[in-house]
């Protein structure tokens, strides 16, 4: 037991799970705050999401539509955990994933691109996005969280105003991809069937985990991705050892821009949601990344749990009783989670304080006998 | 023209008072990114004082508004005191988290006291015309609103306290190098907390002072529309000096005041912009400042990292 504690991947997961069991709890203790009648059954709704059904082909369903949403959340947080992984907080993912919706969404709508050209087309306008902030900071010294969130504003604006183009006539959303381009709609090659005839399930699902297996290759056993970490721990010891240290925090950027971006492809495309060129805020889907990164420990392999958990929460937050409560519950919930996860590092720091303690405590034990057999 | 001035006028305000917050809490040596989260927690404060306060005078009005936006500011910033200081966590990311629970939190607790006065309205609105009237005196057509000069106050008092009251220069001393301060016995903690806690005064004051600069009736649901992070835009572009933040927030002001008053310039209507792009100007005009300003930063030494007394 003490062993399992000690191995870094275990702390990982045990301090991620209380962080989940605070936040779920700080999430209980707002409902009985505002209505003690129904707290309970409130928050059991937000944790159970989809299982409230009791039908199984409607939980069959929504349990596809959870999964289809956790895709894209799953590309964000990968490509937030990857920047950190050198030292970078890209803060800019939310932004990179809003010009990656701009793309495909423009490239299916306007110019009746097919689903791949698409979807490159909006990896190429993340890894854009990625590539400005990343040359921001290496040759002009600007830091990554600033220009990030300078981008994120401007590249909202900018996909506000030419979506605009693409809308309907009669309200602020995109028009239907289905209406206008059928063939920009990623393929379900299949894997609908298993969740009911869910057509929201693509290609999206495997491909996304395929991605978050590669990103940990990538990560742990290749060059690339032992340079851009020493880069990232050291950046003037990398430049002694001969790396291309700003080459090499131009192309973290790029990678982690074009993650996000394909995000967008895999949500928009799918036609499960339209955009609102009215937005007067950032879509969410590259803060809640943070929120998954982080609470998947930084491990790509995590990150699937994560991004899965976090997405599952926030859509059981319709679930609520509406009488007394609002859906917001559930952000309210994986905010704290967030906020808990900045506690990581001393929630492990304690955990391997006790036990070398206690570990300690024995051999002082053992030690005091064995010497006090010696004097006698 | 006189609309220009009156918005290009409270929005440089906004942005001064949350710039201060920053700038003061970045000195102490703590990165504040929760700016944004504390000033919906600031309006939030206002707000509700505002909406119980029931009739009375104009100026224990606007004093009480004030003090209530000021402590919610103060309470909401220990989140990132207790964690950046205390635990020495990431202060990015507890930023980012403050900011994503404010608007969360804030919305819902605004429809569930909207929900509990009436149990069809599931809206997160507070309104607020009569009171806001107090804050406002009409002189010729111009709305001039004591939050201007609460603003050019807030900024002379910052700049007498950083350079030259010994508190202050204590504080920048911690900011630029804790283990030097605290050698010849400055509380790093202590003063990193006073920034902290001063930030939030700030930053509560920038909340309510944006919610009653244009309109009586505030949405929870959308936060502050990323004043917070404009604020720290300003800061970086006012090089962390009081004065030199005023200057930059008066820029950063008129160009946030084009986007809501171009319609009313012939010679800009005529360009025929969308309103996107004023929207868009401040972002891209810091971006580009700061490409060029960021070699010679002027920035605190030791923002962002955790003092630990034990590493020297």
């Amino acid at each position: 037991m003490k062993k399992a504690l000690k191995n870094p991947g275990v702390q990982a997961f045990v301090a991620s799970v209380i962080c989940i069991i605070l936040g779920l709890l700080i999430g209980y203790i707002v409902l009985l705050f505002i209505n003690p009648e129904g707290a309970a059954e409130s928050i059991i709704n937000v944790i159970k999401n989809f299982f409230t059904w009791s039908r199984a082909n409607k939980k069959l369903q929504q349990f596809g539509n959870t999964l289809s949403k956790t895709m894209p959340l799953l590309m964000c947080s990968l490509s937030i955990l990857f920047a950190y992984k050198v030292g970078l907080f890209n803060i800019g993912a939310a932004g990179q994933y809003v010009a990656g919706s701009c793309a495909c969404l423009y490239a299916a709508l306007a110019w009746g691109w097919g689903w791949l050209p698409c979807m490159i087309f909006a990896i190429v306008a993340g890894a854009v996005l990625g590539a400005v902030v990343g040359m921001l900071k290496s040759y002009c010294n600007v830091n990554e969280v600033i220009s990030g969130i300078m981008l994120n504003w401007i590249s909202l604006y900018l996909t506000n105003t030419l979506l605009t183009k693409v809308k309907e006539v009669a309200s602020p959303y995109t028009m239907y991809i289905k209406d206008v381009n059928p063939s920009a709609l990623l393929p379900n090659a299949g894997l609908d069937k298993l969740f009911n005839g869910n057509k929201y399930i693509t290609i999206a699902v495997p491909l996304a985990l395929f991605i978050a297996i590669a990103v940990s290759i990538i990560l742990n056993r290749t060059k690339l991705g032992y340079e851009l970490k020493a880069t990232g721990s050291n950046k003037n010891a990398a430049k002694y050892a001969g790396m291309a240290e700003k080459r090499n925090i131009v192309l973290t950027l790029v990678i982690a821009g074009g993650l996000a971006g394909l995000g967008a492809a895999m949500l928009y495309l799918t036609g499960y949601m339209r955009w609102e060129c009215t937005q007067s805020s950032v879509p969410g889907m590259g803060f809640n990344g943070i929120a998954a990164a982080f609470l998947g420990g930084l491990n790509p392999i995590g990150a699937i749990f994560a991004s899965f958990f976090i997405q599952h929460i926030t859509d059981g937050g319709q679930y609520v009783n509406t009488n007394f409560y609002s859906s917001q519950i559930s952000d309210l919930i994986s905010s704290v989670i967030i906020y808990l996860c900045g506690f990581v590092l001393f929630i492990k720091l304690t955990m391997t304080g006790m036990i070398n303690r206690s570990e300690e405590k024995k051999l002082q034990k053992i030690k005091a006998a064995s010497s006090e057999g010696g004097d006698r | 023209m006189l609309l220009l001035i009156q918005y290009t006028l409270i929005f440089s305000s906004v942005l001064t008072l949350v710039a201060l917050g920053g700038c003061i809490s970045e000195h102490s040596g703590v990165i504040n990114l929760g700016l944004e989260g504390i000033m919906v927690m600031g309006a939030l404060g206002g707000a509700l004082m505002m909406r119980y306060l029931g009739t009375s005078s104009a100026l224990v009005m606007v004093l009480l508004v004030v003090l209530a936006a000021i402590v919610f500011g103060m309470l909401y910033s220990c989140l990132l005191g207790v964690a950046s200081i205390n635990f020495k966590a990431d202060q990015t990311l507890v930023g980012t988290a403050m900011n994503l629970l404010a608007t969360a939190a804030a919305t819902v607790f605004v429809k569930a006291i909207n929900t509990a006065a009436n149990p069809d309205d599931h809206s997160s609105e507070i309104e607020y015309v009569r009171a806001r009237k107090m804050f406002i005196t009409n002189i010729n057509g111009f709305e001039f609103n004591w939050f201007m000069l609460i603003a050019v106050l807030a900024v002379i008092f910052v700049a007498v306290m950083l350079y030259k009251t010994k508190f202050g220069l204590r504080l920048m001393a911690c900011g630029e190098h804790p283990q030097a301060a605290d050698s010849v016995g400055i509380n790093v903690y202590k003063m990193r907390w006073s920034g902290v806690l001063l930030s939030g005064a700030f930053g509560g004051l920038g909340g309510i002072c944006y919610i009653l600069a244009g309109v009586s009736i505030w949405k929870f649901e959308n936060g502050v529309a990323g004043f917070g992070f404009l604020a720290l835009a300003v800061m970086i572009f006012g090089q962390w000096q009081p004065i030199r933040i005023a200057l930059a927030a008066l820029l950063f002001g008129l160009f946030r005041a084009l986007s809501n008053t171009y319609v009313g310039f012939p010679t800009l209507a005529s360009l025929n912009l969308p309103g996107n792009v004023y929207n868009m100007m401040p972002y891209i005009v810091s971006l580009i400042v700061l490409a060029f300003t960021s070699k010679t930063s002027r920035a605190p030494k030791a923002e962002g990292i955790p003092y630990d007394k034990g590493s020297r």
